[in-house]
């Protein structure tokens, strides 16, 4: 009695999941994926094709607005799944305390290259001549000066939350600068913009990939080139007493999901982990979203449609 | 108002001899005398402090600091992780508040937006449609109606078209979703709160502090907190709008009660109401039109939360007007932004109208139900707007299905000024830029600077000092140990620097904002279409999410204190104007009258009469320009200034909940500091000129 019980139990489960198990098949559990979303355009982008991705291989998946660093508190519980952009050069530090405490995962690079430096518009060469280097930088300070700083030239540093140390490079390179620190990106490309348009001496923060260093025509400083050693050894590197004297280390873009992923979606898991895009495929797509004012989903859908053995590769795997 | 004769002022009973120079007579040499003194501490202090020795007299040594910070950190880490009331955890508990948050915000999102559906992700299949754009603007239209006239149902409903015009339907339909559900639990909470303070006079003590932290707490200082334990998503965004928008409507309902004429409580008492009675079907009705004026303080309040609610996953205009702002797009950025004031508009006009309408009489009322007895049949014509609604409804979204026009709004359609704003901002830059950079170095090297030099120099236990003798003149005892005990706590949490730049941003923005509110307000108050004009510039700077105008402001001004003290400036504005006015409009026509009589000449009369008698209204406009002030300095912590906004800023974005409590209460502190000594010194200005409370 039992067994025939079990048996019909069995049976009717096979019949009325039948159907379903392709789709189990290819995700594994129905609950939404949460992917964070943060407030610039290529973090944007890149989540959206990965949630596009994802879609494709039969998952669900829900879109988070959430700060960039305030959602490690959330990787942390679980409350949030995946974030797509934690960059080298400024989340490093909050995702390295994260990943330790076990609850979160780092899911390796996603291709690109997080570059920040000092960065001038073009036309401050004909004032400038030795430019990018940036001996010559600092030999025309006196260009750069406003009123508050002079005789000193004014750099306009990225907001003091992002670190770099620029503070620390001006000093121990000696560089007649004084580092003015914007609040928020915003602020900093809109005297970027200001500038540009009066073509005014201005050097400044700037970062890639970003839609920047497309529209207005310029170069990066060339400062002697960063090592690990220089960070960290004041006797390395041009100034013996200090350390910091060199440019800026130029790092990967990482992907980091909360720990649970890998057991609960482990497909998903696997082709978050194979995501791949380059810096100059994403600067083109975020110069047509932020440039050309193409719609941003227009831009992801244009994306998938190209790439479609690519991605078909990432949730096949 | 009675005219008592006030024998403290040396002025006498004549109240055209009450003048602005004797405002404090016996304090003056007094005030002086401190002045020079700490202009010399100011001056040489750190060369004083250098030659005896003792640092510690400018910096307050770092082995005296509070370990606060680390302690509401582990706090929070311990409500988070193991705090528990036995069957559930407290994070249990506060999700399970987020959870029945969630509930009428999905609902009321799904009908305005989203569409209702069932299944989740991409799984998820449409069940019904959202209401089409037509139908809420028939809505919107129908209840202007209702609420009062033709006039307001077409403002409102002009409103509302702009939304869809601009193209920020979407969008602004987010916001409206969260305004709807943060409103109703903010006036409930509010009304709840107030009552139990008008009931029981401790709660009301218990309560006054915090409400006072609540509104001058910077919000990013709690958002992290709340995060934690609300999780990510709309919700802690609703509750942080909540927390920041709640308190007037506390405090204005107990006001409201307490205004409640004895003769309605006795009647209230003699038919025999129970508690329950003598409170909702007496005292509540009663107060009903102070209560609005609660109502749309939260509504504005909600409104101006939306900004900050969109960095934490609200969505909507917020997003909008930041993602916009991020890509220089100030056009966008505007247009979205006026989106917000459109909006505020609309509730602010609908809540007003609601609060003044008249209620039906009771004979109208059963006059009413009889003819609704007769006509039983006639639903249409019972309940004309609802059923017109409705129908608008039905029908744009059946025809949605075939013609998606009458759904959602075509975007071919919609219109953008953006281009217009972006040259316009070239314009000026390109062209004006040099005239605008003097005058900056003007301002900078003859005003902020010189302040900012002379706060910063002054030594630490000389300013607690200050703070307490100014407590002490002005209130007695209390005020001084208040005061200097909040002083010593900035102090004793190493953040005595940033709260002098703070202290300077802020004092220098309100001086101009009083050097222009002022006169304006004036001005306002004489004539009715300056009157006009001035009020409606006003209004839209405050409802104007400040972001939209701090982006050109910092294209033309550069990134710094002069860029940041012209958006406080025009932020808090709004109360400077707005006080003088009232007051100079309150004064007794008789004694203006007198004025006329002797023979005042109009000048005369505005200077030796009005703005006198106007100067304890002048003094709340302050107060309520200081308030405002302090609360703009997270903004300004956007282009970088280097005060407590920046402080709580950095610790939102490392996630560190103790830092940014301690600068959020620093700032807090400042603010109470402030409003005590100035809520104070306007008891006493009353008290001289001999004007009842």
């Amino acid at each position: 009695m039992k067994k025939s019980l079990s048996l019909i139990a069995a049976l009717s489960a096979a019949v009325y999941l039948g159907p379903l198990a392709p789709l189990a098949q290819a995700a594994e559990n129905q609950d939404p994926i949460k992917l964070t979303l943060h407030d610039w355009t290529g973090q944007l982008l890149t989540t959206k094709i990965m949630g596009e991705v994802l879609k494709e291989g039969g998952y669900n998946v829900e879109y988070v607005q959430a700060d960039y660093i305030a959602q490690f508190a959330g990787l942390k519980t679980g409350d949030l799944h995946v974030a797509m952009e934690i960059w080298e050069t400024t989340g490093r530090e909050a995702m390295d305390e994260a990943v330790a405490t076990g609850s979160v995962e780092n899911l390796g690079e996603t291709g690109m290259l997080a570059v920040e430096e000092w960065w001038y518009p073009s036309y401050m060469k004909e004032v400038c001549p030795g430019l990018p280097d940036w001996k010559a930088l600092n030999d025309c300070a006196e260009e750069f000066a406003t009123p508050e700083t002079a005789p000193k030239g004014r750099y306009l540093g990225a907001p003091v939350t992002w670190g770099g140390f620029d503070d620390e490079r001006v000093e121990a390179l000696e560089m007649d600068f004084e580092v003015i620190h914007a609040g928020t990106d915003a602020a900093l490309f809109a005297e970027l913009q200001s500038a540009y348009q009066r073509k005014a001496p201005i050097v400044l923060w700037v970062y890639a990939p970003h839609w920047a260093p497309f529209k207005f025509d310029g170069e990066w400083v060339e400062f002697p080139e960063y090592s690990k050693e220089c960070y960290q050894d004041p006797s390395a590197g041009i100034n013996p007493d200090l350390a910091y004297d060199c440019g800026k280390p130029r790092g990967p873009i990482w992907k980091v999901s909360w720990s649970g992923v890998k057991d609960k979606w482990p497909g998903a898991h696997k082709a978050i982990k194979a995501f791949n895009v380059e810096n100059d495929e994403m600067g083109a797509m975020v110069t047509k979203v932020d440039l050309d004012g193409k719609d941003l989903d227009g831009v992801v859908k244009e994306w998938m449609d190209a790439n479609k053995d690519r991605w078909n590769g990432w949730i096949s795997k | 108002m009675s005219l008592a004769s006030p024998d403290s002022s040396p002025a006498g009973p004549n109240p055209a001899r009450v003048n602005l120079t004797r405002f404090n007579p016996m304090g003056a040499p007094l005030w002086l005398g401190l002045f020079v003194v700490t202009w010399i501490f100011s001056s040489y202090g750190r060369e004083f402090s250098r030659a005896i020795d003792a640092r510690w007299l400018m910096k307050y040594p770092s082995g005296w600091r509070l370990p606060l910070k680390r302690d509401i950190s582990d706090a929070m880490k311990w409500l988070v992780e193991d705090a528990t009331f036995g069957l559930f955890t407290f994070k249990e508990f506060t999700r399970g508040i987020a959870w029945l948050i969630e509930l009428p915000y999905d609902f009321v999102r799904s009908a305005v937006i989203d569409g209702f559906t069932v299944g989740v992700g991409s799984d998820a299949a449409q069940i019904a449609p959202a209401l089409s754009w037509i139908a809420i603007i028939a809505v919107v239209v129908a209840i202007g109606r209702v609420a009062k006239d033709w006039r307001l149902a077409a403002l409102v409903g002009g409103c509302f078209l702009y939304l869809a015009v601009f193209g920020q339907w979407d969008s602004a339909m987010v916001t409206l979703a969260s305004v709807l559900i943060s409103v109703p639990i903010g006036v409930a909470g509010g009304l709840l709160l107030g009552i139990g303070a008008y009931r029981w006079p401790l709660f009301d003590k218990i309560l006054r502090p915090i409400l006072d932290l609540m509104q001058t707490v910077p919000v990013f200082a709690y958002l992290v907190p709340i995060l934690f334990l609300f999780g990510f998503g709309p919700v802690a965004a609703l509750v942080a709008t909540i927390i920041y928008a709640m308190p007037p409507m506390v405090r204005v309902t107990t006001l409201a009660l307490r205004g409640v004429p004895t003769e309605i409580r006795e009647f209230g008492a003699m038919v025999g109401c129970t508690r329950w009675q003598m409170m909702w079907k007496v005292l509540v009705p009663s107060a009903a039109p102070g209560l609005m004026v609660g109502v749309n303080q939260v509504i504005m309040l909600s409104l101006n939360m939306v900004i900050i609610a969109s960095m934490i996953g609200a969505g909507g205009l917020g997003f909008e007007v930041l993602s916009s702002l991020r890509r220089l797009d100030i056009g966008a950025g505007l247009e979205a932004g006026i989106a917000i004031v459109v909006m505020a508009i609309a509730l602010d006009r609908l809540s007003q109208a609601f609060a003044v309408r008249p209620t039906p009489s009771h004979e109208e009322q059963v006059a009413h139900d009889e003819a609704d007895l007769l006509q039983k049949a006639g639903l249409i014509k019972r309940h004309p707007w609802s059923t017109t609604v409705v129908a608008v409804a039905l029908v744009t979204g059946l025809v949605g299905l075939l013609l998606p026009a009458a759904q959602s709004y075509p975007a071919s359609l919609t219109l953008t000024t953006g281009p217009f704003w972006a040259d316009l901002v070239e314009f000026i830059n390109v062209n004006f830029f040099d005239q605008f950079e003097a005058a900056k170095t003007f301002m900078l090297t003859y005003l902020l600077l010189p302040v900012k030099r002379f706060l910063l120099g002054i030594p630490w236990p000389w300013g607690i000092a200050i703070v307490t003798l100014a407590g002490w003149k002005f209130g007695g005892w209390r005020l001084a140990l208040l005061a200097g005990g909040l002083a010593l706590f900035i102090a004793a949490n190493g953040l005595w620097d940033k709260a002098m730049i703070t202290l300077y941003l802020c004092g220098v923005s309100v001086l101009i904002a009083s050097l222009i509110g002022i006169p304006l307000g004036v001005l306002a108050a004489e004539n009715e279409r300056a009157n006009r004009i001035v009020s409606a510039v006003i209004d839209t700077l405050q409802t104007l999410p400040s972001f939209v105008y701090l982006i050109p402001v910092v294209m033309l001004f550069r990134v710094g204190d002069f860029s940041a003290m012209i958006a406080v400036v025009l932020y808090a504005l709004a109360p400077a104007v707005r006080y003088a006015a009232h007051g100079i409009r309150n004064i007794e026509p008789q004694l203006i009258e007198a004025g006329i009589v002797s023979g005042c000449t109009r000048w005369q009369l505005l200077r030796k009469i009005k703005l006198p008698l106007a100067l304890p209204e002048i003094l709340l406009g302050l107060n309520q320009t200081i308030m405002l002030a302090l609360s703009m300095l997270v903004i300004t912590a956007l282009v970088g200034t280097r005060d407590l906004g920046q402080e709580v800023y950095i610790a939102l974005t490392k996630a560190d909940s103790g830092r940014g409590i301690i600068a959020g209460l620093s700032v807090a502190a400042i603010a109470i500091i402030l409003d005590r000594i100035l809520a104070a010194s306007a008891r006493n200005a009353r008290a001289r000129l001999g004007l009842a409370e």
